[in-house]
């Protein structure tokens, strides 16, 4: 256990809604305690880090990796709609969202 | 939750600036014409039918990755390059996380803390000649989002969508997004001032070729920030910034300069009474005028962005930025300088076509074999007419090519100005090219001095007053006979060519 709660119920209640995940207060408490070790053990790696290791999100030192701009495959509609729940027109129908594009 | 459309107060205009300083910003989505998308193969096309341009990628499906499209980062360094941005020396895809339909994934992939452009300027020309600076605050690549058509309810509109369907054809079309620092001092010129930023970021990207750059089709997205600050006296601090709306859907050069204006009073009008205005998104409504809220923007805007960790970093050699530089191509003010001496039109025609959003349209009809003075005659006339009467910018109507064929007829003697005009419609209505139309509508001038002569001698036969007073050398009375003759002719004759056969058969008959 960590010695101070470094995630509160408020932030996992919060994360669990934007995720759109349906949590009950137990599994909140639950949650807020697991994730708070892992931060926690976390800032243990960070201690270790200096200022001269620099920030990485991937493991392998690769860069410039492309593609050149040519029209390769697609999936025909049928392939593309073949796992959609639902479909109308060739296109994917989903339910009427009260919202919009980002 | 949304206000009716049109219910809101406004303050007249030139009043907000009594009490009032409004800052602008800028967002500005380009989507790139690349023959990819950004992540996957599959073709970036528009007008395709729907779900038919789609990778496994596009769709998220589980299992297929991403691959970064050479040409959309050459693009977007390019771009970069013609904002007067720095190029980021290392540079970084981040997921954007959010839940909508219109990307598969429940994230879009994008640039966050390491964008490939940052810390730029843009010149930007208003009508009157002056000059305004608008400060770049970084130009990032990302991939467009799927097509969401909301279905059923008695509006069509989003409250009353019974469902939706999605097309992801656009979905991961290559975009950039230009982003600019907040915009102060605009003062009056506020809408004219977003209007030819718009209009300037336009011109680049076209210039640049790297995009279709039709704000009709969506190839150009602008998202407009405006605020308002209480004005500060001389001497004083200024005051901190006001909350800020972000007005969407604005798709045409003339609905920026509306919104941005509209907001202005609208946001005044509330303010005045005491109010606040509310952080949030605002729909532009192109028949009306007017924005509606939109989502509230809040603490709920938590896109949890880190780093993709699918797709490795962009570390642009100092050998492509120099490559991509050396080939920009001149800025749009210097190209339209050289192209009014190319042209030799004054200052004040050459003002007319800027100002008429018709400076591509008329470089492409001329470059298409027109001359610059009657690719400028139809442009800024009869199209520019239609195009007001309809509410749409002329270059949606017909192409400088349909334009250079119409002009082409016109110079042969195949078409009268009149007869051209006919064909112009028939043009925009969709009927088909200039060519084709004349076939369609039988509007070719009667060229066939057979058919004209015969029409002059009758109408000479029925006049014979006229007739002997042109022989008298009365010329001027040739015009009742010109005038039967057009009717008799449907006005589809050359008149010049008319008056001419008439005098020579005058003295004949």
């Amino acid at each position: 256990m960590p010695e101070q709660q470094v995630i509160s119920a408020e932030q996992v209640q919060h994360l669990a809604g934007l995720a759109r995940i349906a949590l009950t207060p137990d599994e909140i408490q639950h949650l807020a305690v697991e994730l708070g070790t892992i931060v926690d053990n976390i800032r243990k790696v960070s201690e270790v880090a200096t200022a001269d290791v620099p920030a990485t999100s991937h493991p392998i030192p690769l860069t410039n990796v492309f593609r050149p701009d040519v029209v390769g495959e697609v999936l025909t509609n049928e392939q593309a709609l073949s796992g959609a729940p639902e479909s109308a027109d060739g296109r994917f129908k989903v339910s009427a969202i009260l919202g919009e594009e980002q | 939750m949304a206000t009716a459309h049109g219910s809101a107060e406004l303050m007249d205009f030139d009043e907000v600036f009594e009490t009032y300083e409004p800052v602008l910003g800028f967002e500005v989505h380009v989507e790139l014409s690349t023959k990819t998308k950004m992540f996957s193969a599959a073709p970036n096309e528009f007008g395709s039918a729907p779900n038919t341009n789609i990778a496994p990628v596009d769709l998220g499906l589980p299992g297929s990755l991403p691959t970064v499209n050479e040409t959309a980062v050459r693009y977007s360094i390019s771009l970069g390059l013609a904002l007067g941005c720095q190029i980021a020396k290392s540079s970084r895809f981040a997921r954007k996380n959010y839940f909508y339909p219109d990307l598969g994934k429940n994230y879009q992939i994008s640039q966050f803390d390491e964008p490939i452009a940052f810390e730029g300027s843009v010149e930007v020309e208003l009508e009157d000649g002056t000059t305004v600076t608008v400060p770049i605050e970084r130009a990032h690549m990302e991939e467009d989002a799927g097509k969401l058509t909301h279905m059923g309810g008695s509006t069509g509109r989003i409250q009353g969508a019974e469902y939706s369907l999605v097309d992801y054809n656009r979905a991961g079309v290559p975009l950039v997004e230009i982003v600019t620092k907040p915009i102060y001092g605009a003062e009056k010129r506020a809408p004219e001032i977003a209007k030819a930023y718009v209009a300037t970021i336009r011109d680049i990207v076209r210039s640049l070729g790297i995009s279709e750059a039709r704000m009709e089709r969506g190839n150009l997205r602008c998202d407009a920030n405006v605020s308002l600050r209480p004005r500060s006296k001389a001497g004083e601090e200024p005051a901190p910034l006001g909350t800020r709306t972000e007005t969407k859907n604005v798709n045409s050069l003339r609905s920026v300069e509306r919104a941005v204006r509209y907001e202005i009073q609208r946001q005044a009008a509330i303010l005045a009474k005491g109010g606040t205005i509310t952080q949030e998104t605002r729909h532009w409504h192109e028949d009306t005028g007017t924005t509606s809220a939109g989502r509230p923007k809040s603490d709920a805007d938590d896109y949890r962005y880190f780093p993709e960790p699918d797709l490795l970093p962009v570390v642009p050699s100092a050998e492509l930025i120099n490559e991509l530089r050396a080939a920009l191509p001149e800025s749009p003010a210097i190209f339209r300088r050289r192209l009014q001496a190319d042209y030799g039109f004054t200052d004040s025609e050459f003002r007319d076509i800027l100002n008429a959003n018709i400076l591509v349209e008329m470089e492409e009809t001329v470059k298409a074999g027109a001359s610059p003075a009657q690719a400028r005659k139809w442009w800024l006339g009869e199209i520019l007419r239609i195009a007001n009467a309809q509410g749409v910018e002329p270059g949606t109507l017909v192409t400088p090519f349909n334009v250079s064929e119409l002009i082409a007829l016109v110079e042969s003697g195949q078409l009268t100005d009149r007869l051209a005009r006919q064909v112009l419609e028939g043009v925009v209505a969709g009927e088909g090219s200039p060519d084709e139309v004349v076939k369609a509508r039988g509007l070719a001038v009667v060229s066939d001095d057979t058919a004209l002569i015969a029409a002059i001698d009758t109408a000479l036969e029925s006049q014979p007053d006229v007739l002997a007073k042109i022989r008298d050398g009365k010329v001027q009375a040739a015009g009742a006979v010109i005038g039967a003759v057009m009717k008799a002719m449907k006005g589809q004759a050359d008149a010049a060519r008319v008056r001419e056969l008439v005098l020579e058969r005058s003295s004949k008959l």
